[in-house]
């Protein structure tokens, strides 16, 4: 019988042959953690233990509430940059030109690495699953145990397949396909369980894509989320890895699924989030016009390069209708909007460029709305009070579809751009 | 005496324990503003020993361990729900707060419960008995501990 990807790494890391439903003791390749680091450390000490387990194999980025926005922040900040003197982590991204949201530094960065395991102390984690790795969320005292003993108790999950295939139309995106797969399966469709991505067009998605539709995993309770390394994310793999001994590992053709979903791309239309889950799926069409106050391009789901290349193609040469704020997911992606004059064409449009972080999706940064307010936002959580204020309401959008609306200050469906601009 | 204070499905860690309120290592401060998004009244209405009663998928979102920890230093004894969100469910147990997988839909605001951990049977206001899923040996030897740390500390590694 065959195994799936789960299968195979977590029964590589184990030493031996696992199935689904086992418990296993395992070593992860990396560990990340962000300002929450700090809690990590108060806890690690109670261990009573000198030094971590591998001070290489552990990655710390300051991404939630840069620059920091209190002397609390600062406070934390601090431990966790003290603690990588003490401990010899050199894998450390502070408030430089270097750094930017954890999730997208591990894929960046080459931390996140084909059959590799990766556990970071953020629900978001999963977004590694993009590059090929088993990326697991996990809770600040499992991470203080890990940096003390080097092991985690995993249980080896079930996995759902899902199968892409065929194109998408024009106007439409990896994020309106991860909306509706998450309206689908419900918020815990997929809990417990991992997720795999199959088919034709899986294969042919670019990182950037894979790194959204993993990155809302969790919004449907995943484990993780993955996809097989394309040529792109390997030759990426091999350009940037922080670490020698990977090898691509994917789910066996026999592999035992405990459900399939399958999906023609051309079937996926521009989708939203709508207030207050993210399984309220519903089309742009059915709330075109409504208004809207702010728009937020960025955050771990879309704020890559392509993000807001798409994002400056809509407004390039035009006028934003309202308060538009556009955050980049890392500080490199940031320089090569600049050089590429894709953040001259976006605040040339009336947008504000935030620096590379978190930002407004966590609530802790800027970006609150006021009581009543509507947002477009291209960040994966619309939970009330998420942006700051439980009397604001959030919909979650593609790049595309944010831009858009960001023009006409009213929801509006990319694809009419899309058929405008010929493309 | 122990009384339940019963909420919904798919209660999300943002609404346990707002991001705003997260960033403090002092777990009094979490309890202040626990629940506050979803019941502004939670802070007056619980007492200690109380026991949260949800649906299905408590917890989901955001890994954030403050949600447990707010929820057990507001005075919370256990969580019931018909399921958890993985990370939530995993927290809960790794700081000490028993997390049960139970058939919740009979139980009402007020209702006085009692939790036999050893046998897994919840009691409703003394008379109907609800079987609880078992917990995993690990997950139950972590909460017989008092915690992961705790549990660590005395085993030194996952070796049960």
């Amino acid at each position: 019988m065959g195994k799936t990807f789960a299968e195979k790494v977590l029964g590589r890391a184990a030493g031996h042959e696992v199935s689904a439903g086992e418990i296993v003791i395992v070593r992860p390749d990396f560990c990340v953690s962000h300002e929450n680091g700090a809690a990590v450390v108060k806890t690690f000490r109670k261990f009573g233990v000198p030094s971590v387990f591998d001070p290489s194999r552990i990655v710390l980025v300051m991404d939630h509430t840069v620059p920091a926005a209190t002397a609390g922040n600062a406070n934390s900040q601090k431990t966790v940059r003290d603690f990588t003197h003490e401990q010899g982590i050199t894998h450390y991204y502070d408030l430089n030109s270097c750094g930017g949201v954890c999730h997208q530094i591990m894929v960046q960065e080459g931390y996140a690495l084909p059959g590799c395991i990766v556990l970071g102390t953020d629900s978001h984690t999963c977004t590694s699953g993009a590059a090929g790795a088993f990326a697991v969320g996990i809770g600040r005292s499992e991470m203080a145990s890990v940096w003390a003993v080097g092991d985690i108790w995993l249980r080896v999950p079930e996995t759902i397949k899902i199968v892409l295939k065929g194109s998408f139309r024009p106007g439409v995106s990896a994020k309106d396909l991860i909306l509706r797969i998450v309206g689908d399966l419900r918020a815990d469709g997929a809990d417990y369980k991992s997720v795999e991505f199959h088919g034709d067009a899986a294969d042919r998605l670019c990182l950037a894509e894979r790194m959204t539709l993993c990155n809302m995993g969790i919004e449907m309770g995943a484990k993780n989320a993955v996809f097989k390394p394309s040529e792109e994310v390997l030759v990426h793999a091999r350009a940037r890895a922080k670490k020698e001994d990977w090898e691509v590992l994917w789910a066996d053709e026999d592999a035992v699924y405990c459900r399939e979903f399958v999906y023609q791309l051309e079937d996926i239309v521009p989708g939203l989030a709508c207030p207050h889950t993210v399984d309220n799926y519903a089309t742009v069409r059915e709330h075109i016009g409504m208004p809207v106050d702010q728009v937020f391009i960025g955050a771990c789901t879309n704020g890559r390069l392509e993000d807001l290349r798409l994002a400056a193609q809509v407004l390039r040469g035009r006028h934003v209708a309202v308060r538009t704020i556009i955050v980049p997911a890392s500080c490199e992606i940031y320089r090569k909007a600049l050089d590429d004059g894709i953040l001259a064409e976006l605040m040339d449009a009336g947008c504000v460029i935030s620096h590379p972080g978190c930002g407004p999706c966590a609530g802790v940064m800027g970006g609150i709305l006021a009581d009543g307010e509507v947002c477009v936002s291209t960040a994966n959580r619309n939970f009330k009070g998420r942006m700051g204020n439980r009397e604001s309401f959030i919909y979650l959008a593609s790049p595309l579809t944010a831009a858009c609306t960001a023009l006409n200050g009213a929801l509006s469906d990319p694809t009419e751009w899309a058929k405008e601009a010929r493309i | 005496m122990s009384k339940a204070l019963v909420y919904g499905d798919s209660i999300n860690t943002d609404l346990v324990i707002a991001g705003k309120y997260t960033k403090t290592l002092n777990f009094q401060d979490l309890a202040d503003h626990c629940m506050e998004d979803l019941d502004p009244r939670f802070r007056e209405k619980v007492r200690p020993g109380d026991v949260l009663v949800a649906g299905c998928n408590f917890g989901c979102g955001s890994s954030r361990e403050q949600a447990p920890l707010a929820l057990k230093y507001s005075g919370i004894s256990a969580i019931l729900a018909k399921s958890f969100a993985r990370i939530f469910y995993r927290n809960a147990i790794n700081v000490g707060i028993p997390a049960l997988i139970c058939d919740t839909s009979s139980i009402r605001e007020s209702d006085e419960i009692r939790i036999d951990m050893d046998r897994g049977i919840v009691t409703v206001n003394g008379e109907r008995e609800i079987k609880c899923q078992a917990l995993s040996p690990i997950m139950q030897s972590i909460l017989h501990s008092g915690g992961l740390v705790e549990f660590l500390k005395e085993k030194g590694d996952f070796t049960l």
